[in-house]
């Protein structure tokens, strides 16, 4: 009798590791297929851009503040569908300490600006030259936004058009307290 | 649980076949065979013998050799079912819509479901990889389940076995020897050790065995298998594995996806041809050229420590090389391959603001497409204004040109042109093969006069630190099918009763033939009496009776 509960608990503990293989490898190949680097929850990587205007933006130094980064291009629709309402809503937000910076991908100045001077963004906008941010961040389709809380994670993944109101709320939910 | 009570007074767990001690067949089943089942050395079976938890019951599912051959039938199908179509890694179209589109355009319904059934990205689906890990598991119980109970029989053989266990070998002989009977145990004893058999002896029986180690074969090759498996596995664990790919245009760095502080700049693509008239199998294939070699000559640089993402201002180099087909720019255990190439991609276009009646020219300007300007001077105070550009124009949506990408594929530019002739400017759309003049006829145009092209290189970075764990599984496996293959287990019973009387037992798991050839040495030695195959003398009395 003994005996055989000593085996039934081998074959359980035998079984069990089994199928914690099973669920982890299963649970790292649906992961890997997700995001593989950037997730909610994560801390995001910190980046450096340098702005149309010139200026440095590292996430570092918006430690404290609500961070909206905002990967796009010229050619992608989407993106110049959810501009006027991101720029609207920066409006109201950079007062309540929420930084939006957009990153564009490798393209030229010339395009960058003429859009950016046409569009009327009032955030900063920089170039991804060597695409160094978009592969820290494995950004694959436009628009891609990361929204960023105040401690450094990341809140949320958006890959796609935003409405302005899924925009207002996802930028409320960053906010410092 | 029941203990089954041998008449030798041995008790043996439920389900046991042959006795542990003296090798009585203890199922009704097993009294009726003419020869006992040596499998798994007639012990009983764990997995066939109690079925009652649910762990039992999960137990004995992955332990059925049914359900580990049914497994790998299903694995087979359904790999070879994802070589139909190229799966979804092959094509270059980016987004889930594209990918149905392509299936349904190229593959017409088929394709479609295909899709549809996700069979397009089969490797990567999760189902799949259950499937793959599922026959990992039967592997592992199986092995368990049955290794265990083997080991523990072979290594507790007894010399001396029952009459009946003789009996029902498939090889025995019995009689009285032709001669020397009083030395007959001593003459085997001596022929089996030259024939390098493990002898050992209990008063008058005699076993002898030769090559048991080629029993655990199979059970070497499953952990050289899990080994494998655990290699292929571990790819999915973060840090040791990366197989990623990049398109990189000459004079542009970028950083290396997987390769995090890397950057890598193409310094120029190299694509030379064979240069010979097309013959033979050429020309039927209608292939003009042949590639002798691609290369990429690139320049590997490092960010500053502590540097973070987009700080591209301050790198380091690390090295130069050439990149060419199966010689990778290796550094850290990552390796950079040249995998493919695209030719002449747009870089610059050359234009000529010339007049339309008199063909004079005021002037070439040449437009860097990674870089246009704003403006750009020409003679005589003449200059023309880059008001817009698009590098792949794909037609107008209300009016406003639009471009499809950002690769340069189709330039379109808006440009304004002054001249002393016309101050104000004028403005002129130019695309190729197209020119619109929005504000009504103009005095001057953009004559297009050239291009300047540049390649891009497709590179391939991989990283993978499972490589020793999926070679160590390999040589595992090989070394366990070499055991099993090519080694065989043989054993001898040989018992002398009081009157002289020889009983002889043989069995081998494989390679009767040789197995006889021994004991044809042996007989020969020790004057034994002549063996019989019972096997084979079953054969015969079917012989018989079918030739009645």
């Amino acid at each position: 009798m003994d005996k055989k509960k000593r085996r039934s608990i081998t074959r359980g503990i035998i079984l069990a590791v089994l199928a914690l293989a099973i669920g982890y490898t299963v649970y790292a190949a649906w992961a890997k297929d997700k995001v593989e680097i950037v997730k909610e929850g994560s801390k995001a990587p910190d980046f450096e851009v340098v702005d149309l205007n010139g200026e440095k933006h590292r996430l570092a130094d918006y430690y404290g503040e609500g961070v909206l980064l905002n990967f796009w291009g010229t050619w992608c629709a989407p993106c110049e569908r959810e501009f006027p309402a991101m720029t609207r809503q920066y409006e109201t937000y950079k007062d309540l300490g929420v930084q939006i910076i957009a990153v564009n991908f490798a393209q030229s100045d010339f395009e960058v600006q003429k859009y950016v001077d046409n569009m009327g963004m009032n955030f900063p906008v920089a170039i991804d030259k060597t695409k160094s941010v978009f592969t820290a961040y494995n950004i694959d389709p436009l628009p891609t936004s990361i929204f960023i809380k105040p401690d450094g994670t990341v809140d949320r993944i958006i890959t796609g058009e935003m409405s302005e109101a899924q925009i207002a709320a996802y930028l409320e939910s960053i906010k410092p307290e | 649980m029941n203990k089954l009570l041998c008449e030798c007074g041995h008790e043996n767990p439920e389900g046991t076949k042959l006795c542990q001690k003296c090798g009585r067949p203890l199922s009704e089943e097993e009294k009726d065979k003419k020869i006992a089942d040596m499998r798994y050395e007639g012990t009983a079976i764990r997995s066939k013998t109690y079925n009652k938890s649910i762990i039992d019951k999960v137990w004995n599912f992955f332990s059925s050799v049914k359900v580990g051959i049914a497994l790998i039938i299903i694995n087979l199908v359904v790999a070879s079912i994802g070589t139909i179509l190229p799966q979804e890694f092959y094509i270059s179209v980016a987004t889930d819509a594209e990918k149905e589109a392509h299936y349904s355009d190229v593959y017409g319904w088929f394709g479609e479901i295909y899709y549809a059934l996700g069979l397009s990205d089969v490797y990567s689906s999760i189902w799949f990889q259950v499937l793959v890990l599922m026959l990992g598991v039967s592997i592992i119980i199986a092995s368990i389940d049955r290794g265990f109970p083997l080991h523990k029989s072979l290594k507790n053989q007894r010399v001396k076995r029952h009459a009946s266990f003789m009996k029902r070998q498939r090889v025995i002989a019995e009689g009285q020897p032709a001669k020397n009977a009083d030395e007959t145990l001593a003459l085997v004893e001596q022929k089996l050790k030259e024939l390098n058999y493990n002898v050992r002896r209990e008063d008058q029986s005699i076993l002898a065995e030769r090559g048991r180690f080629s029993r655990y074969g199979p059970y070497v090759n499953h952990v050289g298998l899990i080994v494998f498996l655990l290699g292929v596995m571990l790819h999915l664990v973060p840090g040791f594995y990366v197989d990623e790919s990049m398109w990189l245009r000459e004079g542009e760095t970028r950083a290396i996806p997987g390769m995090e502080g890397y950057f890598l700049k193409s310094d120029k693509f190299i694509l030379e041809t064979y240069d010979n008239d097309p013959q033979g199998e050429q020309l039927k294939q209608g292939v003009n050229v042949v590639a002798k070699n691609f290369q990429t000559d690139v320049t590997l640089y490092q960010q500053k420590e502590g540097a973070v993402a987009g700080q591209a201002d301050d790198l380091e180099v690390i090295k130069q090389y050439e990149i060419r087909v199966n010689h990778p720019l290796k550094h850290e255990g990552y390796a950079l391959y040249q995998m493919d190439y695209r030719l002449n991609e747009l870089k610059s276009m050359k234009f000529d603001l010339t007049h339309k009646e008199t063909e004079e020219s005021l002037g070439q300007l040449t437009i860097d497409l990674t870089n246009p300007e704003d403006e750009y001077e020409l003679n005589n105070g003449a200059k023309v204004k880059l008001l817009a550009y698009y590098p792949d124009f794909s037609g107008f949506k209300d009016g406003v040109p639009q471009t499809a990408t950002a690769s340069p594929n189709n330039p379109a530019f808006i440009f304004k042109m002054f001249t002393s002739e016309k101050p104000e400017g004028e403005t002129s759309f130019v695309a190729i093969q197209q020119t619109l003049e929005p504000d009504g006829e103009n005095n001057y145009k953009m004559k297009f006069v050239n291009v300047e092209t540049r390649n891009m290189s497709g590179l391939t970075i991989r990283y993978d630190r499972t490589l020793p764990i999926l070679f160590v599984g390999g040589i595992i496996f090989m070394i366990g099918v070499a055991m099993g293959s090519y080694w065989n287990h043989r054993r001898i019973w040989v018992e002398q009763l009081a009157d002289g009387t020889v009983h002889l037992a043989a069995h081998t798991n494989k390679n009767w033939f040789s197995m006889k050839k021994d004991l044809d040495k042996l007989t020969d030695a020790a004057h034994l009496p002549q063996y019989v195959d019972q096997q084979e003398s079953k054969i015969d009395e079917q012989q018989e009776l079918e030739d009645k």
